[in-house]
């Protein structure tokens, strides 16, 4: 009973820091940017997809493969930065975002649906990853320690950048009050932009790493739309830590939900999302716009 | 805005009820063309007006009231299993099953009010997904009452009025569906201009101001959204009765979005623009998805991206000011 206990905590961990990892980027840019973007979840794909394709058809190595998953995914989205999303930065109002990102969504569900067929693509693991792991009285699934020690280090790392850092200064006094810095000298355009750069790397690189758990195929980003920003919301938009504790939460919700009454589907995580959405509007440790 | 809804009403009161009269010969002359230019595709006309009420019914939260909602369907999705339960259980009076569709669209809809209206922007979205995914989950687990994933089957109402059959080719649910679609849409074209539905107009283009007024703004939210609820269970209703079954597809969220994709692209605000916009996507779709459903999605997002960045009313409100515009022009040379 124990260790049934233990594995359904550790999976629920391991799909939260997922969620959170791929999350955390679409928090930043609404904490920041005010944008509701339902298209995140296209652009982890995007990374999966690309991570997919580096491993099986030019043979690179795991960590090759997440670091070109990255970038590519950064050079796609930059059109759609520079196209679309600079227009609807910071004014527009929720339903034009709402509706522009679903227009992104769909054009990038079909073009990858044509391009790349409908079936769901694999990232083969590497044998490290894909065994058991020893804790010393228990096996485990090495991979699932691998995502949470990727989550727990995307959080300490952007804690530091944002807190510690020129360039984390900047950007928390563009979220603050975004016309004062910008008529202290601070070029706020140019921190979105990172900004945005920053959260498209963030949901390729928790695209590659979480495939194992969310799948890649054409529907990925129509069928985790929705989740990734329940998470932003019940954890408060820019921030990290509020981020973190709602993956958790959600993930926890989810996962035992659907281990103790698998019929119910999603019934107890949207359950929890009610509740807490409703409790917290602002989400658990978000700030009143 | 506020000129034109004097306009509007300063027209009105040379004829009893103009641009109602306008309305109804209007779409009885559409509703006759698609007879007659569909006879082999009935099904789907009454299939295409099922889901027209639901985007009249977003129209009246979304477009009237401001409220940002990607959780229409569920209200929608209950009412039509409601009526599928009522019918399978010997209540085949089609009207008698608009009603129950009607009631149970506005429980649900007073309901989801009093969750989504509380709240605005992020809070507000997420909840009425999360009460739309809510009920996704519930009718794919209580199987009993919805049939889960097979879907409610075997609905068979009884003759309209106790004379007209529902007939193999559809003929008696297209004419129903598009008599009940006259009927709703003249009422709401009132309705919409009646002092409540000019107060939620308010409340929309600034809900503090409204506050200060005197509106209390919460409780008008939620009777909208009751109201909202009856529009899109006759929706539900007309859809069970009419096609036979009731599946998990009418709960799901992408019919919520589909729903809102609708009423942006025909143009929120104006019941005439969730008319058409509904109507033409809907044809174009069955034309397009039919030959390929992924280039289907491409076209549909590059559309949505058009629509929201050059024509953001939407493509009725659009082509009216164009008229508008040339329209005097033609005019002054003839």
């Amino acid at each position: 009973m124990a260790w049934t206990v233990l594995g359904v905590v550790l999976d629920a961990i391991s799909y939260g820091m997922v969620l959170f990892i791929i999350s955390i980027g679409l928090s930043i840019m609404m904490g920041l940017m005010r944008v509701v973007n339902l298209a995140h979840g296209a652009f982890a794909m995007i990374g999966g997809y690309l991570a997919s394709y580096a491993l099986k058809s030019l043979g690179v190595s795991y960590p090759l493969a997440i670091i070109l998953a990255v970038i590519g995914a950064i050079l796609i989205s930059i059109p759609f930065e520079f196209l679309l999303y600079r227009r609807i930065y910071r004014k527009s109002d929720e339903l034009t975002q709402i509706l522009l990102t679903i227009g992104i969504t769909f054009v990038i569900i079909g073009v990858a649906n044509y391009a790349l067929g409908p079936t769901s693509k694999s990232i083969p693991l590497p044998a490290a990853l894909s065994g058991p792991f020893d804790l010393g009285f228990r096996m485990i699934p090495a991979h699932r320690l691998f995502v949470i020690a990727c989550g727990l280090c995307t959080a300490l790392l952007l804690w530091l950048l944002i807190d510690r850092t020129e360039f984390g200064v900047r950007m928390r006094a563009a979220v603050d009050n975004g016309d004062m810095a910008e008529a202290l000298g601070i070029r706020t355009q140019l921190i979105f932009t990172a900004a945005f750069a920053l959260a498209i790397g963030l949901a390729a690189f928790g695209g590659v790493v979480g495939a194992e758990l969310l799948p890649i195929e054409p529907f990925y980003a129509l069928r985790y739309m929705v989740t990734f920003l329940v998470v932003v919301s019940v954890g408060g938009a820019g921030s990290i830590a509020g981020a973190l504790s709602a993956s958790m939460l959600l993930g926890l919700a989810d996962t035992t939900g659907k281990y103790l009454a698998p019929e119910y589907g999603e019934f107890f995580f949207y359950l929890a999302v009610i509740l807490a959405v409703f409790l917290f509007p602002n989400g658990l440790l978000g700030r009143k716009h | 805005m506020s000129d034109r809804l004097a306009m509007e009403d300063r027209r009105s009161s040379r004829l009893p009820f103009p641009a109602e009269l306008g309305a109804l010969v209007a779409m009885a002359l559409a509703g006759l063309l698609g007879y007659l230019v569909f006879p082999d595709d009935l099904a789907f006309l009454t299939r295409l007006i099922g889901i027209v009420f639901l985007v009249l019914s977003l129209d009246l939260v979304t477009g009237y009231c401001g409220i940002a909602t990607l959780g229409q369907s569920a209200i929608f999705g209950v009412a039509a299993y409601a009526v599928g339960n009522a019918c399978l259980a010997g209540l085949v009076d089609p009207v008698a099953l608009l009603g129950v569709g009607m009631v149970a669209g506005a429980v649900m809809g007073l309901a989801s009010g009093v969750l989504v209206a509380k709240f605005q922007g992020l809070p507000q979205l997420v909840l009425s997904i999360a009460v739309g995914q809510l009920v996704a989950a519930m009718a794919n687990k209580l199987s009993s009452v919805t049939g889960g994933s097979d879907g409610l089957a075997g609905i068979s109402p009884g003759p309209v009025l106790g004379i007209f059959n529902f007939d193999l080719y559809g003929r008696t649910g297209y004419v129903f569906s598009l008599v009940v679609l006259v009927i709703v849409f003249v009422i709401l074209l009132r309705f919409v201009r009646s002092p409540f539905g000019l107060l939620c107009r308010a409340i929309k283009d600034d809900s503090l101001r409204a506050r200060m007024i005197g509106a209390r703004v919460y409780p008008r939210l939620i009777l909208m959204y009751g109201i909202s609820g009856a529009v899109a269970g006759i929706g539900g209703a007309l859809t069970a009765i009419n096609t036979g079954v009731v599946g998990l597809d009418s709960v799901s969220f992408e019919r919520s979005a589909e729903t809102l994709v609708m009423l942006v692209i025909g143009g929120a605000g104006t019941l005439w623009g969730a008319l058409i916009g509904s109507v033409v996507f809907q044809i174009f779709e069955h034309y397009v998805s039919a030959a390929n459903p992924f280039h289907w999605m491409t076209i549909l997002g590059l559309m949505l991206i058009v629509v929201v960045l050059f024509a953001p009313r939407g493509l009725v409100p659009l082509a009216v000011s164009v008229v508008d515009r040339i329209a005097p022009r033609l005019g002054g040379k003839s």
